[in-house]
């Protein structure tokens, strides 16, 4: 058998691929992948007592105090994870454990699987019960619904969750007015924050003196490395751990501390700050290039989330083409050398009709045929270009298939 | 790709071939297991993962592609409905009809392929004229051109097999081996994908309301009592529970399921033999024969694993319609056993298909003194 790392790179895209899938994940930041490396080289467990677990405690602490720079919290605050899925179990299952026996959780329906699959967990095997919050057309939660399902009960709420920004159609979330209304009760609220997370401020100091608990960050999303995220939990909160053992990080997260993989997410994180009020407003220009590029090629292509550029991420833009699959348009976008997503695929890669618009009230037919097109750091007016040239026969080739598929034959 | 050795090297010669090719993995269910068992497999997610692999090693793209929902209406309830129906559905032809060659090949063309290539051992051979023409596969064994005998001109000019002209399975297996697969040995899939652990009994009992009926024998007297005519397929011998024996003191099987009067009707082994089966929904693969009112030589298959028979075919009106249906006859020079209404009957002129019925009333080799004949009325 050969030697495995002769082939690391198989090198399937074409070298003018144009990636608008940032969401997804994005490039790593070439600073993070030279620290990465560096601190790879770095014998030491932080948690040993010599001079080398010393140096890694050091490396790991200041890559600590970076992030929580970035999100505005105390260094004590970050809980470092294996990444935003395991942060936000961590924030979901440890806040309800925490609360017993309350049983109620509030969520909007249009949350990442991350927080719905972690909920429907707790209600089929620890007895929570769930209450699915509906959004607006624009994908907003309603806080005066939010107000009345906590008001039904407010003593046997046991959390609140809800994203900073819809992940697929980059609705921006009422996170401060969620969290002040769920204090004035005491009930405590996680931000699953990865898609906001470097691209809108996050003010965790402020959030958390309002009221909220626990947020959550991936590193990825944002140029750091995949595999590390983490949960800011305020010094207040309880949850009770996922991971036992060595009692590392407040006992709330033990193993081994990646020291590595903070060390590049700390770069990731104070380059995203450092660029942000530059880069949300030049992403914001060319996303405002995607959404007019795309409603003149394709006038019957619907808008979806908030068409006020204050009201989504800066860099997503989310349409329906009516008569179309998404799968149907990623696919020949994908053979034009053009990546973007549909949203969600389950863990076989199928293509499910969004439960974000089916949030929002759109039927599963609307659900179908929707496309994500997301920007980052690398992304150019190039590549806005290179998108909106290969859109109109895309969309063209992909009406003409149609919904085949989904009418029975006969 | 299914994710199984077949389909793997029939993906790898059709690049050979200079063929510019993409993996398309069908979703036939919304919830797929995760892991495959036994022999099962064609849903699970380690499947996809296989199948993505191959792709992988070969070099082309892989898309999962979602057919769920049609699979769902058009093979997995068509196939509960016939069952309730009193017939023997076969849904492995019903996905080829309806899903593979139909909506896949549909979606495909409009997105702009030309064929849909897959790991089925059959061949397509072109006539003098040009014309394209299903023919068996050189391994006969496992000769899988019964399942796609459902395939039309129009399916058939744009499908590929280019397992066609293997000899045998074991050559494709090692065929996968060389070329790294790690398939290679995965075993064959049998049984219905749908049905996991291939009790199809138990799971139809689950999805079709069982109703006590009568079990008659062919002067229609009273034997007994079932718990469901679905329960039942023609030729079954065991569970009958009647507790009087024959008269002659031979065992009884199921001759017919009369899914309308809720009965079962047996009789001795001798009465399975049929003489004659037709069906009006039939379809011809290629170039249909010139004059098939007149009566002609062909063999006749009516199963997947079964030999293909000696028989006159022929198309005639049905009697007593008056819109002009027509239906095709077709009288086994010897009499056949092992056929129920709802199964397919695949036509053959020496290797090539020719067309197809599926079977909707038999006519017994054995006349019932009682009744004027044996023919389901289903």
């Amino acid at each position: 058998m050969a030697v495995y790392p002769e082939n690391v790179r198989p090198d399937n895209v074409r070298p003018d691929n144009v990636y608008l899938d940032h969401a997804a994940t994005t490039p790593m930041l070439p600073a993070a992948i030279s620290a990465y490396a560096e601190a790879m080289t770095v014998v030491g467990n932080p948690a040993s007592i010599h001079s080398q677990g010393q140096n890694a405690k050091r490396m790991l602490e200041e890559a600590r105090e970076v992030v929580a720079r970035s999100v505005g919290s105390d260094p004590i605050e970050v809980v470092f994870t294996g990444g935003g899925t395991e942060a936000i179990n961590l924030a979901v299952k440890g806040l309800f454990w925490a609360r017993a026996p309350r049983t109620r959780i509030l969520a909007p329906g249009g949350e990442h699987h991350a927080t719905l699959d972690t909920i429907e967990w707790l209600e089929h095997h620890e007895g929570a019960v769930v209450e699915w919050l509906p959004l607006d057309d624009l994908g907003r939660v309603d806080v005066a619904v939010l107000e009345r399902a906590i008001a039904a009960n407010p003593d046997d709420v046991a959390l609140v969750t809800l994203l900073a920004a819809n992940n697929e159609v980059g609705t921006l979330q009422p996170i401060r007015e969620v969290a002040a209304l769920a204090a004035a009760h005491g009930i405590p609220v996680h931000v699953d924050a990865v898609s906001a997370y470097g691209h809108v401020p996050i003010d965790f100091a402020a959030l958390s003196r309002t009221g909220a608990s626990a947020v959550s960050v991936s590193a990825h999303k944002i140029g750091g490395p995949v595999g590390i995220g983490a949960l800011v939990l305020s010094r207040r909160a309880t949850v009770v751990p996922l991971i036992h053992g060595g009692g590392q990080q407040r006992q709330v997260r033990s193993g081994t501390q990646d020291v590595a993989a903070a060390v590049s997410f700390a770069v990731a994180a104070s380059a995203a700050v450092a660029e942000l009020p530059g880069e949300g407003v030049r992403l914001a220009a060319l996303r405002d290039r995607v959404i007019a590029g795309v409603r003149a090629a394709v006038p019957e292509a619907v808008l979806n989330g908030d068409p006020d550029p204050a009201g989504r991420l800066p860099g997503n833009a989310h349409f329906t083409f009516p008569g179309c699959e998404g799968d149907s348009l990623l696919f020949l976008l994908d053979v034009a050398g053009v990546s973007v997503s549909t949203g969600s695929a389950c863990q076989a890669g199928i293509p499910e009709p969004s439960h974000v618009l089916r949030a929002m009230g759109r039927s599963e037919t609307e659900a179908r045929g929707a496309l994500r097109i997301t920007l980052g750091r690398t992304s150019t007016d190039a590549d806005v270009d290179a998108f909106l040239a290969a859109l109109p026969a895309a969309y063209a080739q992909a009406a003409r298939a149609g919904l085949a598929d989904r009418e029975p034959a006969r | 790709m299914s994710g199984g050795v077949d389909s793997a090297v029939a993906a790898a010669r059709a690049v050979e071939a200079g063929h510019e090719v993409v993996g398309v993995h069908l979703a036939l269910s919304r919830m797929p297991g995760t892991l495959r068992t036994g022999s099962r497999g064609c849903c699970t997610i380690e499947d996809s993962m296989d199948a993505q692999r191959a792709a992988n090693i070969i070099g082309i793209p892989y898309y999962v592609w979602d057919f769920s929902e049609r699979f769902k209406l058009d093979v997995v309830d068509d196939f509960i409905a016939e069952y309730a129906a009193g017939r023997t559905p076969n849904p492995c032809m019903r996905c080829n009809e309806r899903i593979k060659f139909a909506a896949l090949l549909e979606k495909a063309v409009a997105l702009g392929f030309d064929a849909v290539c897959t790991g089925h051992y059959a061949s397509i051979l072109t006539d003098a004229d040009g014309n394209r023409e299903l023919h068996r596969a050189s391994a006969w064994a496992k000769d899988q051109s019964y399942v796609l005998g459902v395939l039309t001109t129009e399916q058939l000019a744009h499908s590929m097999f280019p397992l066609g002209a293997t000899p045998s399975k074991a050559e494709v297996r090692a065929e996968a081996a060389e070329r790294g697969f790690s398939v290679a040995n995965k075993p064959d899939s049998y049984d219905i994908c749908f049905i996991p652990d291939g009790d199809t009994r138990g799971w139809l009992a689950e999805r079709v309301a069982p109703a006590t009926g009568d079990i008659l024998d062919r002067d229609g007297a009273k034997l007994g009592e079932h718990d469901g005519a679905v329960a039942f397929t023609v030729g079954q011998r065991k569970g009958l529970q009647i507790g009087t024996p024959a008269a002659d003191g031979k065992p009884r099987f199921v001759l017919e399921v009369r899914p309308i009067t809720n009965t079962v009707v047996v009789g001795p082994k001798e009465a399975l033999a049929i003489r004659e089966i037709a069906g009006s929904t039939f379809t011809w693969c290629g170039v249909a024969p010139a004059n098939p009112e007149v009566a002609f030589d062909c063999d006749v298959q009516i199963r997947a694993h079964a030999d293909p028979e000696p028989a006159v075919a022929q198309v005639v009106p049905v009697s007593g319609s008056t819109t002009g249906e027509t239906e095709l006859v077709i009288t086994p020079n010897e009499p056949l056993t092992g056929v129920a209404p709802g199964q397919t009957a695949v036509v053959y002129v020496g290797t090539r298909v020719l067309g197809q019925c599926t079977i909707d009333r038999t006519v017994s080799a054995v006349p019932v003194a009682a009744m004027s004949s044996a023919a389901a009325d289903a």
